[in-house]
């Protein structure tokens, strides 16, 4: 199927020690299959610590996958994602050899990371306050008090200050979307998966919610990770954007180079259509 | 009729002795399948197959087989397999109540907890919430207003199932209604005390059930009219109110 590829044949069994550099995320050779179709295909690509970064390419393309598979929400169906130098979906054995995460390995390498996800998944059976804290008490033991003062203060970062008390139900698309974000920084993760955010509001809170994103893009550290398919903002917050194309990175490079002198001709067929 | 109803005075204690017997077996039933329900709902969705075995077999055990039959087999055949076997007429009524609603229970809680959208459980693991707390704080309390009309249905069947207890000469308040028919030889009196009285009962039982998935759809931040706990028939299908 992929003949015109170098395989490097990298199952789980001989993989690296580790990861060049100091990328925070790294995708080595990442397979992923659903039944007969290969959605990534020897997928490789690094993200350094504190970097934005943003997927585009036509839907179907597997942008979507790559975060799905990064918060552990999927399973590889070859390679290997390294976190932070420790294997996402793998663990080692004391061999030295890595196996197939179990739910303990998986508890442990997702604490680094949060997403925010197309839908919001606010948690309906909570309040606005209690989706927030929800995870800060029960997952990482915060004192409540403490949980709901940071709450508080995310709540403002996010402009809701006066939703504290309300039912998911009685918000606007856009204002559960920032209720989301905040849910998914309260957990201080070190990185942000930013699925589709937008795609599912009105078009007059899109520019809201981006706005704030951009914001957080500036005034934190977080490694981000975007799908999106809004350039203008993709072109703001972006130290990469990579092009996806049937499973690979056919383009990567600082916004200015793809937005305005993309090389490959399948990305100016992209950018042509959607901008 | 007046000998009927004289007779219904006269042994008033005895009618209520009646009536508690089979609120007790309807309670003590439903609280025995409510436990089943859960128990056995949540067994089928596990990921090893003995333990959805376990629960698969159970339930179409007890749906497969007669409740008439379970009761009698109970009550009669298993004395005769072991003689040291004895078993309080009352409490035989609750196991077989409890074990086969149990059954019919367990596939409700399948049902709603698998009606949880997908998403919901994986912002949870987003959020790296432990397996249980996933089940505990985000999946159960959204399938539990889902489960709620299934289950009082299920109650309202429980509830006019013991009327069976009179095969296993339980005094329930069919059985005691019988020997007043059989006294006064009034028939049509003594059966439609019968009906009044049960009907008076199920429709008891569905207020409380409204109300219970009244206050459930409130958490949810759905909210109910005070119409809408009046109604008799169970509300919407499950998944098709969100």
């Amino acid at each position: 199927m992929a003949t015109d590829q170098p395989v490097k044949k990298t199952g789980p069994e001989d993989a690296p020690g580790g990861t060049s550099g100091s990328a925070l995320v790294h995708f080595d050779q990442v397979v992923k299959r659903y039944g007969d179709h290969t959605v990534l295909d020897h997928l490789d690509f690094e993200v350094q610590r504190g970097k934005h970064v943003t997927l585009i390419g036509p839907s179907g393309s597997g942008k979507t996958t790559i975060l799905r598979l990064l918060m552990t929400l999927e399973k590889v169906s070859g390679g290997v994602i390294w976190v932070d130098g420790e294997p996402l979906t793998h663990r080692r054995t004391p061999g030295g050899k890595l196996k197939s995460a179990d739910e303990k390995h998986l508890r442990q390498v997702r604490k680094k990371i949060g997403m925010v996800f197309q839908q919001f998944n606010l948690f309906p059976n909570m309040k606005v306050l209690q989706n927030i804290i929800e995870a800060p008490v029960n997952v990482l033991g915060m004192d409540k008090d403490e949980a709901a003062e940071r709450a508080r203060g995310l709540l403002e970062l996010v402009g809701l200050s006066d939703k504290i008390d309300a039912h998911p139900t009685q918000l606007s698309g856009g204002q559960q979307q920032r209720v989301a974000i905040a849910r998914a920084l309260a957990m201080r993760p070190e990185i942000l998966l930013l699925d589709e955010v937008t795609s599912a509001l009105d078009p007059e809170l899109v520019a809201g919610v981006l706005d704030l994103l951009r914001d957080i893009a500036r005034s934190t550290d977080i490694t981000m990770l975007c799908v999106t398919h809004e350039m203008g903002f993709a072109r703001d917050i972006s130290d990469t954007v990579m092009m996806f194309n049937e499973g690979r990175v056919i383009e990567s490079g600082t916004p200015e180079k793809i937005f305005t002198a993309p090389e490959h001709e399948r990305t100016r067929d992209f950018l042509g259509a959607i901008l | 009729m007046g000998d009927f109803l004289t007779a219904f005075l006269d042994n008033m204690p005895d009618v209520r002795s009646g009536l508690w017997t089979t609120l007790q077996a309807t309670l003590y039933g439903a609280a025995l399948a409510f436990v089943l329900s859960f128990l056995l709902g949540l067994m089928s969705g596990s990921r090893l197959l003995p333990v959805r075995g376990v629960s698969r077999v159970f339930v179409e055990f007890f749906r497969g087989t007669s409740l008439y039959v379970q009761l009698f087999w109970l009550y009669y055949v298993l004395p005769t397999i072991n003689t040291d076997y004895e078993i309080e007429p009352l409490l035989c009524g609750v196991l077989a109540f409890g074990m086969n609603y149990g059954a019919y229970g367990s596939e409700v809680v399948r049902g709603a907890l698998g009606a949880v959208p997908k998403a919901q459980r994986e912002a949870a693991i987003a959020l790296n919430m432990t397996p249980f707390q996933r089940l505990r704080r985000v999946v159960l309390p959204q399938a539990w207003p889902q489960m709620i009309p299934p289950f009082a249905n299920l109650l309202i069947q429980l509830l006019k199932c013991t009327p069976l207890l009179w095969l296993i000469s339980v005094q329930d308040l069919m059985t005691v209604m019988e020997q007043l028919r059989d006294r006064t030889g009034e028939t049509v009196p003594a059966y439609l005390t019968l009906l009044v009285i049960f009907f008076v009962l199920a429709y008891a039982l569905t207020m409380l059930m409204n109300m219970l998935e009244a206050a459930a759809k409130a958490r949810l931040g759905q909210h109910t009219s005070a119409r809408g706990l009046l109604r008799s028939r169970s509300g919407q299908i499950a998944g098709v109110d969100r």
